[in-house]
Formats: structure tokens, sequence, C-alpha cells
């Protein structure tokens, strides 16, 4: 019997979750494979629909996780193997070189100004760029800095070393190894959220090939006061601020021909957010958002689109467009469509074309899926015990999931569920005997 | 260093990444807040709560022996606890500590003027330098938390935190209003995705509370009064005209949500063959469905109204149910047509929008109306009733004859909502579902603390998503109970006895019920309840009552500074 759990994600889900745990006293280890926790959400500008600054009301528990006595933050790490039962899991974990000395490292940055290797930013969707060696972003957990070895010139060919000389820590370690690490644990809770479908498939809509139709996580990159373009919303073509916008839904989603069938049941409304974030940077802005049914489900979220409607004057269009084409010259966008009130084909041009994909499970999944013995359902998500009455439960005992990676859902229900696991854990690491938890 | 020392006052002004800095000049203010009295250091940073910037703050107190630090930067609401702490572990009293938004406050609302709003983040610092000098420390007391749970609401939600709770060895008392458990389970038929009946797994429920013996459940029962607070609440409940009164470390409220009953809309009361889907499901559960030729669903009877006072909430869960019950009278009675009338199908997630499109495989009619051009129920001269509508894909009016009309209703408050939340003085949205402390991030707790919510009781929700909530419910209420102690609000009122006369406007006004008279009619304050609102202070005629770490020398230095004084 070990009185401690492993958390698999670093996201909201996989942060509640370590949070509930070690707030009862419940020691837990947080892996996540990143640099930083803090998932999806991190990279979200608002939230809706409350409008809350993302990162501002993440950060706080992002640290917690960091300075809390009964979490074990592993980083820059994944699970690899995992055996055993309910009340004793054996679970190998390895953590990725950093090349930098977490101890000794201050998160001062000199490293990450003075390293000459630019490479795409990751974080911002890899609209700005960040260095060889990185902190993700500003506000990231743990903050220290990670050297990427693909991109390093040391490891590339040999040369450099800037950041060893100027480290005022001497944090610098180009020697570093990958380390294992053996944990045994009661239960585990897998929250590895979410990927995004990629709109390239859609090549009706020009993803790639028009500069100026970008997806929704570009978007709140490109609308973050401390993203690429310091929140100030442009059009990648040439600098100039849209004077008009278009959101397109169901990209990929609820789609059958080797695409996505399901709803991601958050893109409706962020959005519609995105939308309201939109007038409310430059109120002039024609704002449309096209869609098939508009999915207001939750707790004040059609409120939220009746706000957007007649306060923000965001036009909302029933139909889903066939395709985009680009005027040559203007860069502007074309999107060719059925008006579901007449009939008729329409078309409406506009300066910039927001694609909303659909959300789709991690590809790891099936790794992690392979490596604890859990099943996925057919889209890739990882299935319930049963779907109705334990949706918490996966086909292993001790074994839970929650977030978007047990099926697609917001913020507050993945918070919920991501609770709803620690309890189901803690049941498991309170009880003597594995049936009283069945 | 001391706090009784001489103010040693430490400034840090948050550049919080480009939201403060690129429009409030960080260096000036920095300046600035050098030459205010008491002020021994100042310092600029890039995000203060960064783990960078907590141990530059910790150095800061430790090397210039600050012993009263204000942060000049986002709200208290999210970060205070950081920074408060961050002053502990350098071995400050955490109310040493004062924060001065120029965020939320100030740069956020003065984006286009950076000149005016760095000089009223100037006064801002000094008005929290002012109020830093007069800080006292405060203590937190900690009280004892009973491991007994009190879940009101015997549903799907109820039993599912009741049994967690009652799994992680807490003991439970289960309350419910009717005479046996299962809530709205007991009126519902089959359930989606198992297909099982929910007499089943009510059932199956039902066994596992009654055979646990950490639970004791009280049948036709209802929660009269409360008292006390976290960890030691006082229920009385009365149970067949007899009061009971229990002691309870923390509640779980999940008494569920009502039906609509449209009374007034399509026809609902006038004809018998216009239901509910829950009325609609009790036919299919009695058998009573028959082969009738048309069956007609109308989705949102009386929700998502744009009207002035209408009900404009989507109830989430209508159209996945009316899809469910169109395939389940498809598996009855083949021949039967069913057509859907809806506005936006909310077939979310990845379930449902297969069933949905497995309705469709099945020849169920989904037929979109506009919300301006609602469907019209008619009798034909027969006196058969029929359904005209106006299809928005062919632009046509359509006639459809309903040997019965099932209207998808929204879920709304349950009846004894109001009063619960007037007993246990928890809020209710605008909704009129019960409102949580943070709806991103606290999706589970009550703004007071002991007090949590799931289920239908909190908004619309399936099963699944109920039991989810409940479990989340039980992690939360698992917390203060497995630690058996907690601490509460240091910042509370407390009552000058030499002036108090005794009046009792404190006690009347006090929305926390936290202030009684004692045998000498002088008022007493209970630590625990009060939240420190004020409320008492401000009324009390004879100032007697004043507020930890708000006292009126405090206050006055604040608003002195704002006004340009000293």
């Amino acid at each position: 019997m070990h009185n401690r759990v492993l958390v698999v994600g670093g996201g909201i889900a996989g942060i509640q979750a370590s949070l509930d745990l070690a707030n009862r006293g419940i020691k837990v280890y947080l892996v996540e494979e990143l640099p930083s926790i803090g998932g999806r959400m991190a990279q979200l500008d608002k939230t809706f629909p409350t409008l809350d600054c993302s990162i501002c009301i993440l950060a706080p528990k992002m640290i917690e996780c960091l300075r809390h006595p009964n979490i074990n933050l592993l980083t820059y790490s994944k699970v690899t193997e995992v055996k055993g039962e309910i009340g004793n899991f054996t679970a190998k974990i390895m953590k990725e070189p950093r090349y930098v000395d977490m101890e000794k490292c201050t998160g001062c940055g000199t490293c990450t100004e003075k390293c000459p290797v630019k490479v795409p930013n990751e974080f911002d969707m890899n609209l700005g760029s960040r260095k060889a060696i990185y902190m993700p972003f500003k506000q990231a957990v743990p903050l220290v800095a990670t050297i990427d070895p693909n991109n390093c010139l040391y490891f590339t060919k040999g040369v450099c070393q800037i950041c060893r000389k100027l480290c005022p820590s001497s944090a610098i370690n180009f020697e570093q190894k990958p380390e294992e690490m053996v944990v045994n644990v009661s239960s585990i809770i897998v929250a590895t959220g979410f990927d995004i479908f990629d709109p390239l498939v859609m090549s009706e809509y020009g993803y790639s090939r028009y500069k100026n139709v970008i997806h929704s996580m570009e978007f709140e990159r490109i609308i973050c006061a401390s993203g690429p373009t310091g929140g100030h919303l442009v059009r990648p073509s040439d600098g100039k601020e849209p004077k008009s916008v278009a959101f397109i839904q169901c990209v990929g989603s609820r789609s059958q021909a080797g695409k996505i069938p399901y709803c991601s049941s958050v893109c409706c409304v962020y959005a519609t957010k995105e939308s309201i974030l939109i007038k409310e940077h430059a109120p002039e802005t024609e704002v449309y958002v096209l869609y098939i049914d508009l999915r207001a489900i939750g707790k004040g979220f059609q409120e939220f689109v009746d706000k957007s409607k007649k306060e923000y004057g965001v036009e909302y269009i029933k139909a889903h467009p066939g395709e985009i084409s680009e005027d040559p010259i203007s860069k502007n966008l074309q999107i060719n469509y059925e008006d579901s009130q007449s009939s008729e084909m329409k078309r409406l041009t506009v300066d910039m074309v927001i694609l909303c994909p659909a959300l789709i499970p991690k590809k790891d999944n099936k790794k992690i899926a392979e490596i604890m013995g859990l099943e996925l359902d057919k889209d890739g998500f990882f299935k319930s015990r049963d779907e109705l009455t334990a949706p918490i439960d996966s086909n292993i005992p001790g074994i839970y999931v929650c977030g978007y990676c047990q099926s697609p859902k917001d913020i507050p229900e993945s918070v919920a569920q991501a609770s709803g696991a620690a309890a189901r854990a803690a049941e498991a690491t309170v009880c003597a005997t594995t049936e009283a938890v069945q | 260093m001391n706090e009784n020392d001489e103010p040693r006052i430490g400034v840090f002004v948050c550049h919080c990444g480009v939201n403060i800095g690129s429009v409030v000049n960080v260096p000036e203010v920095v300046e600035y807040a050098k030459t205010l009295p008491n002020v021994v250091r100042a310092e600029g940073n890039l995000y203060t709560c960064s783990s960078e910037g907590l141990s530059k703050l910790k150095e800061a107190i430790k090397k210039f022996h600050i012993n009263r630090v204000v942060v000049a930067s986002c709200t208290p609401r999210t970060h205070e606890p950081l920074f408060r702490s961050a002053c502990e572990e350098a071995g400050l009293n955490k109310y040493l500590f004062h924060m001065a938004n120029i965020r939320e406050q100030c740069s956020w609302v003065h984006p286009k003027d950076p000149k005016s709003a760095t000089g009223k983040a100037k006064e801002i610092v000094k008005m929290a330098v002012a109020k830093a000098a007069l800080l006292e420390p405060q203590t937190e007391p900690e009280i004892d938390v009973l491991p007994t749970a009190l879940v009101i609401g015997g549903g799907v939600a109820g039993i599912t935190a009741a049994l967690s709770l009652a799994n992680q060895k807490f003991n439970v008392h289960l309350v419910e209003k009717e005479n046996e458990l299962g809530g709205k389970l007991k009126e519902l038929y089959k359930l989606y995705p198992s297909n099982n009946h929910a007499s089943e797994i009510l059932e199956e429920f039902v066994r596992a509370v009654r055979s646990n013996t950490n639970i004791k459940v009280h049948t036709s029962s209802t929660v009269r009064y409360t008292e006390g607070f976290i960890g030691n609440f006082k229920v009385t409940i009365n149970h067949e005209g007899k009061d009971e009164t229990l002691n309870t470390g923390t509640i779980i409220v999940a008494t569920g949500a009502d039906v609509l009953k449209p009374y007034g809309l399509y026809s609902y009361g006038e004809s018998k063959n216009v239901l509910t889907q829950l009325e609609f499901e009790q036919t299919m559960k009695k058998g009573e469905l028959g082969n009738p030729k048309n069956v007609v669903m109308i989705q949102c009877a009386g929700a998502r109204e744009e009207k002035e006072g209408g009900r404009n909430y989507c109830s989430r869960i209508c159209c996945a149910v009316a899809v469910k019950n169109a395939l389940q009278i498809k598996e009855l009675s083949p021949e039967t047509e069913v057509y859907v009338l809806y506005r936006d199908m909310q077939t979310y997630g990845k379930e449902f929008e297969e069933q949905y499109r497995r309705a469709r495989e099945n020849s169920v009619q989904f037929i979109r109306y506009e919300v301006k051009l609602p469907p019209e129920i008619f009798a034909r001269p027969d006196g058969e009733l029929a359904v005209r509508v106006y299809d928005t894909l062919i632009n046509a009016n359509l006639e459809l004859d309903a040997d019965l009309v099932v209207l998808s209703t929204p879920l709304i408050q349950g009846k004894e909502t109001e009063e619960l939340s007037k007993i246990l003085k928890v809020p209710l949205g605008s909704e009129r579902f019960f409102f949580e402390a943070h709806v991103k991030l606290r999706p589970v707790d009550f703004a007071t603390d002991g007090i949590f919510v799931c289920g239908t009781a909190h908004s619309p929700k399936t099963i699944p998503e109920s039991i989810a909530q409940a479990y989340a419910a039980a992690s939360r209420a698992g917390i203060p109970m497995a630690l058996r102690r907690v601490r509460t609000e240091a910042i509370t009122a407390f009552v000058n006895e030499d002036l108090c006369t005794g009046c009792g406007t404190c006690a009347m006004l006090c929305p926390y019920s936290a202030i009684r008279k004692d045998e000498q009619g002088i008022a007493r304050v209970n630590d625990v309840l009060c939240k420190g609102c004020g409320v008492c202070s401000a009324s009390c005629p004879e100032k007697a009552i004043k507020m930890k770490h708000f006292s009126d020398a405090q206050v006055l230095a604040e608003a002195t500074a704002a006004l340009g004084g000293a």
C-alpha cells in the first residue's frame, strides 16, 4: 500500500487532480512531457464566458504545484513502463536531459538572450521565435532553461557554447544524460489533453497556402499580449490590421470520410470569445462566425453568444463553406457558401479567416495505452469502464482518466473531472482492500 | 527584523510582461516609490509571480530587513496567496503584505494614455505604501473538522458523492426528500449508451448505498435549517414531522433540477397527446407507446427564448434526449414517423453526434425552424393534432400529422432551490441554479467554505457529467475532512466591549449570522463564520466594531494618500 499517486499530464486537468490530492496529504508525482506545466490553457489568451485572462488564473495553480511539499514535479519526462495493480503500481519515468542543471538555473534569461540560434517557438504555434536554449514562456513552471539539441550549435556542429560561458550560475551541462526513476504508487491519473487537427487536410480552405488563413490556436497566441505580435491582431501577409474576419466552425469535425466524426464541444463558444476579443481590440472590425449548429451548451454560454450578437455586433451565419479562394494581389479571402436560409450560393470577402479545427486526442495516447494496458475508443480517446456510470474509471482498476483525453470537454468540466479523478484515487489509497473501491 | 520595529517597506513593481509594462512606465514608478516614506527598497520585475521574481522578493526581504511588503501588480484575487506565502517563506507574517493593483485598475483601463496611467500607478502605489506602514501581523485560527459529510439529494449525483466519501472512509448522511432514493433516474426509461434500463442502474446504485455501512440514508427528510461553519455544521432535518440535528463537517448540495412543464406553450395541458420528454419516457417505460403513425418532437420549448425576461439558456441535454427517444421509438415501433423540429442540434461531444447520425440513418426527420417562426399546433377538422412548421431548408411551410407531440423543455431550478439557498446562505446564478465560486476553476465549490454543489443543481447536465461532478464534490469535501483541520479567515471583526451598547444592529445585519449577543448583551463575533465583510463595523453606531487588517487608521491613511496628503 503506497500513499502516492502518479499523474500523467501537466495541463489544467493534471494540475487540478494533483493539487486536490496533495492538499489532502497524498504524495503526487506529476509527470509532464514538455519543459513546463500549463498545457493548452497556458496558451489561451482569455477564457469564456467570463473573459478571465487564462494564464492569470492558471499561473497561481502552476506555481502552487511547484511549491507544494507533496508534489514532485517531473517535467520534460515521460512514463515508459507501468506494472502492478491497484494499490501497488510501479512506474518507470524517463527524464530527458535539459542540458541545464535545474538546481542551479535561476531563470535569469542571460543564455536565452545571447544564444545566436533562432527557432520557431512551439508555444506560440511557431509564429514567434525562441532560441536553441529557451524557456517556453514567461510564466513557465519551472522557470529554468532547456537546450534543444536539434538546433543547438554545440550539439549540431560542436561550436558556440556561449550559454556555458555566460551563465552566471554555471548551470549549463552538455554532458547531461537521460535519467530514469522508478516510483511506487497506489493509483494513476491520466490527463494527456488534446492536439489540434491539421487543417491542411481540408485543402479547400487553403490553410498554409493562403497566408491570411490561420487556425484558432494561432489566433490565441496572436491576440495574447505576451504573444508574438504583442497582442496586436495583424494579418500574416502584410502585418496590417484586418478590417473583416470570418471564423469557420467544424473544420474537420462532425464529418466522415476519414476526418473527425465527433463534435469538439468547445469551438462555437471559443469562436464567440475570440470574436468578442477582436471587437474589443478594434470595434470597427466586421466579424462573422460561420457555423452548422451553434452549440452554446454550458452554463452562461447562450447568454454569452447573445451578448456577442447584441452588444458586439458579431454576425452568425448558418453555413458550412465549400471553399475559400484568395485574391492574389490583396491576399483577401473569398468564402463561398450556401446560405441555408435562401439556399443560394453566396460569397463573403474578408481580410482574414480563422479556422476552428477539430480537437483530437494526443497521438501519444496509443503508447500510453500500451504501457498501462488501457483501452482507447475508435477516436483515440481513453475509454471509460462504463461511459454512463463510471466516466472517470478506465478499464484498469486504479487507473483513472480525466480532461479532454477522455472525451471533448471545456475547462470547468475538465477541472471537475480532474477533482473527480482525485476522489477516485483517494478512495484507492485510503481503502485497505481493492474490493471496496469497485 | 520585527514587525514592531519602525516600518521598513519594500515595493516591487511588476511589468506583468506587457500587461502593465507597455502602458505604465515601470522604472519611473520604481523611482517614485523610493521617495515615499518608510520605503527602503523598490525594484521592478518582469513577472513578480515567476519563480525568479519570487526569489528576488524573498532575497530583498532578507537583504534589506524589509518588514512590510508592497507588490504593485495584478489582482489579489489570483496572486495574493502566492505573494503572501513568499513573505512567509522569508520569515514575515503574511498579513504584513499589501497588494496594489496597477493592472486591472490602471494599465488595462488606460491603454491609450500611458502618461496619465503612470501617474495613476504612482498614486495607487502611494496609497498602498501608506497602508502598509500601519499593517499588523494577524493569525489564522485552526479549527477541527468533523469527518462526516451531509449530502442533500439522493439522485444519481448525491448517491455518487455519498459513495465516494464513504469509500474515503468518511461518515455520510444522505438526505432525500422523497421516500426512496433515485431522483429523476426513477422516471427515465432507457439510458444511452448502454441502452440499459434506468431502473437496473438505479438498483445497483441503491444496493451499493444500502450495503455501505458508512452511509446513513434519511429518506422522506428535508433540511430545515443549518448553523455552524466548515468542520462543525449543525444541520436540522425533518423526518415525518420530527426534527433531528446532524453534526457534519461538510455539506454537498445535490438537489437536482426539475423539468419545465410548459403550460401555455404548444397546447401543453390542453391535449393529452402533448407531453414533455420526461412524461414521454414514462409512456415508453409503461409500455404504452403503441404504434403511433407520427410523433413530432419540438426542441427548445421554453428554452433559448430571445425575449425580455425569457428563459434564454440552453438546457444542454434536450437534443441528445430527443435523439435517444427518437431512436427508442424506431426500436419499439419501426413504422412510426418521427420528426424532430430543432433550432440548433446540440449533440455535442463524441457519442451524441454519432447517435444523431444514426437517427438520420434510421429515417428520423430533422427539420430546422427559426426562432422567429416557431412551430404551431392546431387541430384538424376531425380533431386530430397537427403541427405547422416553416422548414428553413426548403423554405416552405409543412403540416405534419401528430399522434403525439413531445416537447423538449429545459431543466429548471428544483422546487426547494430558493429555500435551500437561503438556509445554506449560498447564492443562485442568473438562471436560478446554484452559483459556484468560480465558473472556470472552482466548478463545485461555493464561496462559503465547506459547502459544495454537484449535478443538475449546478446546471443542466447528463448522467455521466453529473457523476463526474459528484466525484469532484467528494474530492473537494474530502480535503478538509482528510486533514481533520482547517485554517480560517484572519480578517474578522472584533468588538470593543467597553463601547458596545448591545443595540443588536450588527447581529441583525451580519449576512453570515456570525454575531450573537451574549448574556451581558454584548455583541460577540464568531471568528470562523465571520468573513470580514465589514458590514457590522460600518453600521455600528458606537464605532465599537473594528476590522482586523482594515482598521480606520489604515483605511484613512490610504484615503489621505489618495487625496494628496502625506
